[in-house]
């Protein structure tokens, strides 16, 4: 790879041992995907739960900020991903005080190297939303592919290494979704219906994710509807965690896609079409949990304060069955702003749980199902229908409405 | 008998052998693994209920999610992890992690690297050469692994 002077400094160690290591992982990576040289990034998001990082990746964490201050602190505005437990309530989801210890040290580290514990994958709904051709290192794959489709800006799967190793660099090999080749659509798809809530545009997600099935495709998707950032939300989050799709376009809607045509080198490609049976087809691919709901999540991505808005709309003056769990997961500024406005005294009085700064699959899944007998989870995440399994759920998918009225009744 | 060799692109890690491990499905350490048993957890996945400490895992592709750059080291800190890993085609992530947990990985061969390897066999990982053999013999030798 090509690398400038400054990058060649810092790969010899110039500025510190923190940014040689981190130097050296980029150019591993970078020669891995035959990058040319290096691209200049203005932020990181960077993804470190303990459930990841575990002891060893904790440790890592520690001896970066051990180092003297100039080398450790990141060199780039750079935000965190939902942590592995909310401080202020794990005690009450039975999670062991092992794991709520970890992450405390694991903040500590963080923190020590300039890195803003936002601890959120709903950064482009809560903070700053990049801009058209801004080139960042992003973690959280539904973070990615909002990035990239919807703000039109330049990021691939950063894992949290990589993440870290482009905050302290202000660097990231380039290649992939950096380069204007790969960012030209590869498949088409049309559809002949409109998504109706967050659960459809998560499965439609799904079904566009699976039949495109790899990081390098582009699907190119025809919409007959004109959806709200929330709703792309599930669409991406889902299209992502069920292809490793990092980039999508909607002709007429997302900025590099002002028509089908422009998008795709030559002549579009056939076009899939998809019907409204096969969202229902991947609804029957999950249980119905008509005997009995565990545990009923809304997270997979975090809730934005819209979503929490209508969640306590359909809460207000009900109560969650005794056998069942209601858990919600935000980040702590919608948390913030939901306090302040009386959203969360609604979800609490109805006997559910909002939680700040955490989601779901991120906060030690397994071990917090095993505490609480939670093996039937219903939500409206596709997305979180897709990751749970492996740590032994039995998940279904429904809208929200049927998820708080599945809550109230303690079944489907 | 002739071991049969399979290059890919030039991978990360040192040379490595061990017994293949292999399926026509993707791979997510969140999303497929009990780490802590060292097994394929996702009920879904071909692989449900293999151990794969230790194997040359042989898959397709790169599930979504991050995690797995942080989970391929932690793995590897307890004696838990694959002692390689090779995909038809990555994504940034496995890279990335296999990267910062010096585990060997090899990708994008010339064919579907699944369909021409079978769990059971005895195989060794050159990333420096982007090279596979899978091994005639039954037991590895430092002889049988020249490439």
């Amino acid at each position: 790879m090509k690398l400038t002077d400054f990058e060649s400094a810092m790969l010899a160690g110039e500025f510190g041992e923190p940014r040689r290591q981190a130097m050296q992982q980029l150019v591993s990576v970078g020669s891995f995907f035959d990058a040319g040289d290096m691209v200049e990034v203005s932020q990181a998001h960077i993804m470190g739960d303990t459930e990841s990082l575990g002891e060893s990746g904790v440790r890592y964490l520690e001896a970066l900020a051990a180092y003297p201050e100039e080398q450790r602190r990141v060199a780039v505005p750079t935000l965190t991903d939902p942590r592995g437990v909310d401080q202020a309530k794990y005690r009450g989801l039975k999670q062991r005080s092992s794991s709520a210890f970890l992450e405390l040290r694991a903040v500590s580290a963080l923190r020590s190297l300039g890195i803003l514990m936002t601890d959120t994958c709903i950064n482009y709904q809560t903070f700053q939303a990049p801009i058209p051709g801004q080139h960042v290192a992003f973690g959280d794959t539904g973070v990615v592919i909002y990035t990239n489709s919807i703000c039109a800006a330049r990021s691939n799967f950063e894992g949290g290494p990589a993440a870290l190793a482009a905050a302290l660099t202000g660097r990231t090999p380039r290649y992939g979704y950096h380069l204007d080749g790969n960012r030209r659509g590869t498949c088409l798809f049309e559809l002949d219906f409109e998504p109706a809530d967050f659960a459809e545009w998560g499965a439609l997600g799904a079904l566009i994710g699976s039949q495109a099935g790899s990081y390098w495709a582009v699907p190119v998707v025809q919409l007959k509807a004109t959806p709200s950032s929330d709703d792309l939300k599930h669409f991406g989050a889902a299209m992502a965690s069920y292809g490793s799709v990092a980039l999508f376009h909607l002709p007429g809607i997302t900025p590099e896609a002002p028509d089908v045509a422009s998008v795709f080198d030559g002549p579009p490609p056939g076009t899939h079409l998809l019907r409204r049976d096969a969202i229902e087809t991947y609804y029957r691919s999950f249980e119905r949990h008509e005997d009995r709901v565990d545990v009923v999540v809304f997270a997979a991505p975090q809730l934005s304060l819209l979503e929490i808005q209508q969640l306590a709309e359909l809460l207000e003056g009900r109560r969650v069955h005794e056998h069942t769990a209601l858990v919600v997961a935000t980040n702590p500024e919608v948390k913030a702003a939901a306090d302040r406005l009386g959203i969360t005294g609604i979800i609490e009085e109805a006997g559910g749980m909002l939680l700040s700064g955490v989601c779901f699959y991120q906060m030690y899944a397994r071990e917090l199902g095993q505490a609480n007998g939670w093996v039937r989870l219903l939500t409206n995440s596709a997305k979180l229908c897709n990751i749970i399994t492996g740590y032994g759920y039995r998940p279904a998918i429904a809208p929200m409405e049927v998820c708080v009225d599945a809550a109230i009744r303690g079944r489907m | 008998m002739e071991d049969r060799v399979f290059y890919g692109h030039v991978g990360i890690g040192k040379k490595v052998s061990g017994v293949a491990l292999v399926a026509k499905d993707n791979f997510s350490a969140r999303y497929d693994l009990d780490r802590e048993k060292g097994l394929f957890s996702r009920s879904s996945h071909r692989l449900h209920g293999e151990s794969y400490v230790g194997k040359i895992v042989i898959l397709e592709t790169a599930k979504g999610g991050v995690a797995t750059a942080w989970m391929l080291a932690e793995m590897k800190s307890r004696g838990m992890a694959p002692a390689g890993l090779v995909l038809n085609l990555s994504n940034p992530v496995i890279a990335q992690g296999a990267a910062f947990a010096e585990l060997s990985f090899i990708d994008r061969f010339a064919v579907d690297i699944t369909s021409v390897v079978r769990s059971g066999e005895l195989v060794t990982l050159n990333p420096q050469s982007g090279c596979l053999v899978v091994h005639a013999e039954r037991t590895w030798t430092e002889s049988s692994a020249g490439m």
